[in-house]
């Protein structure tokens, strides 16, 4: 145990890293890193939001015409898939203040579930899209004048997307070490920083999608522009 | 040290409010409001992620600190998003008379300013 040297009859907890004076001040600390790291996650998504406001200001007809052809259910479901994720995610950050250290597997392991039921609804749409050849530059095809712009379209549905499920995927694999830790019992209410931290990095992608939806679904569902 | 502890029911009933919402989104999707229908999408997409981060991701329990990196976040976003914008949508709107480029300087094309075309006949309707 003499690994913390010179601290002498100061005990104390072993994942209070010693640049910090207290694990209150270490938390503090995660949250802002955890925070910035998520302002670049901002900008980043939000340069594709830009490109998509500009396309669409520019060829809101094509906008309307390939945006009908995405599929609202399947949407939709994973709409409610994923803000059912962060519930379960949200219950799994509570579990791990309080110390319950089985409720914090099980809603873990749901909220992982459910990330995967959210990939394996994606690869479905994607499937479709290859059949109905709406996926720019592997024999593109789109009836009407606006094969054009409505490839542009397809490209930015693919970019933003295809971003966002690789963010699932990475929110995957991280839930799954957490998952793995929590049920070694590495967690307790003094220390959870990992749980709350992967956390706050699965809701915000869970809010990229709120915006995604409604941008790429239901853009011109009333037929305003059509 | 476990920070803010929030009763369970707190995060269900902002899951009941996230649902609501997303069918109330979708609800009014396919209601013709012209162009209201995308101010009106968006309104409630903000809605969505502040209770999400209000809420799901602690915000509303956290140090004044870090409600300031929350909000820097969504600040030169809104710097990023409106800047372009006011360029954007600006860059049609006429100078004065033989202003700067000569004729037609800051004249929006034809083909830009006006109204979206209705789809040719014999477009496959949806």
């Amino acid at each position: 145990m003499a690994v913390h040297g010179d601290h002498g009859a100061h005990a104390h907890h072993p994942d209070l890293q010693h640049h910090f004076d207290t694990l209150g001040q270490q938390h503090e600390a995660a949250t802002l890193g955890m925070w910035l790291f998520l302002i670049t996650e901002v900008m980043f998504f939000g340069g594709l939001f830009l490109a998509y406001m500009l396309y669409r200001i520019w060829y809101p007809r094509a906008w309307s015409e390939a945006s009908l052809e995405l599929n609202v259910l399947l949407g939709g479901t994973n709409t409610i898939v994923l803000i059912g994720s962060s519930l379960t995610m949200a219950l799994a950050v509570r579990a791990a203040q309080t110390g319950l250290r089985k409720q914090t597997v099980v809603w873990l392991l749901l909220t992982m579930a459910l990330g995967l039921t959210f990939l394996v609804i994606k690869y479905f749409e994607y499937a479709e899209k290859f059949e109905h050849h709406h996926v720019p530059g592997f024999d593109f095809h789109f009836p009407g004048p606006d094969a054009g712009p409505a490839q542009i379209y397809f490209s930015l549905y693919f970019l933003m997307t295809g971003l966002h499920a690789t963010h699932m995927v990475i929110g995957f694999g991280l839930l799954s070490v957490i998952t793995w830790m929590a049920a070694r019992g590495r967690f307790s209410p003094a220390w959870y920083t990992p749980v709350e931290m992967s956390g706050l990095y699965w809701h915000f992608v869970d809010i990229v999608w709120i915006f995604l939806f409604p941008l790429l679904y239901l853009v011109d569902r009333a037929h305003h522009f059509a | 040290m476990a920070g803010h502890v929030s009763p369970k029911s707190t995060y269900y009933a902002i899951f009941g409010a996230l649902m609501v919402l997303t069918v109330v989104t979708i609800y009014v999707a396919y209601q013709p409001l012209g162009s209201w229908n995308f101010p009106v999408a968006i309104s409630i997409a903000i809605t969505k992620a502040t209770l999400v981060i209000l809420f799901f991701m602690h915000a509303k329990y956290s140090s004044r600190l870090t409600k300031l990196f929350v909000g820097t976040a969504f600040f030169f976003l809104f710097i990023m998003l409106t800047l372009t914008m006011t360029d954007n949508l600006s860059r049609g709107l006429k100078t004065y008379q033989g202003g700067a480029g000569g004729a037609g300087y800051g004249q929006r094309d034809a083909a830009e300013s006006a109204p979206a075309p209705k789809a040719p006949e014999g477009t496959p309707a949806h």
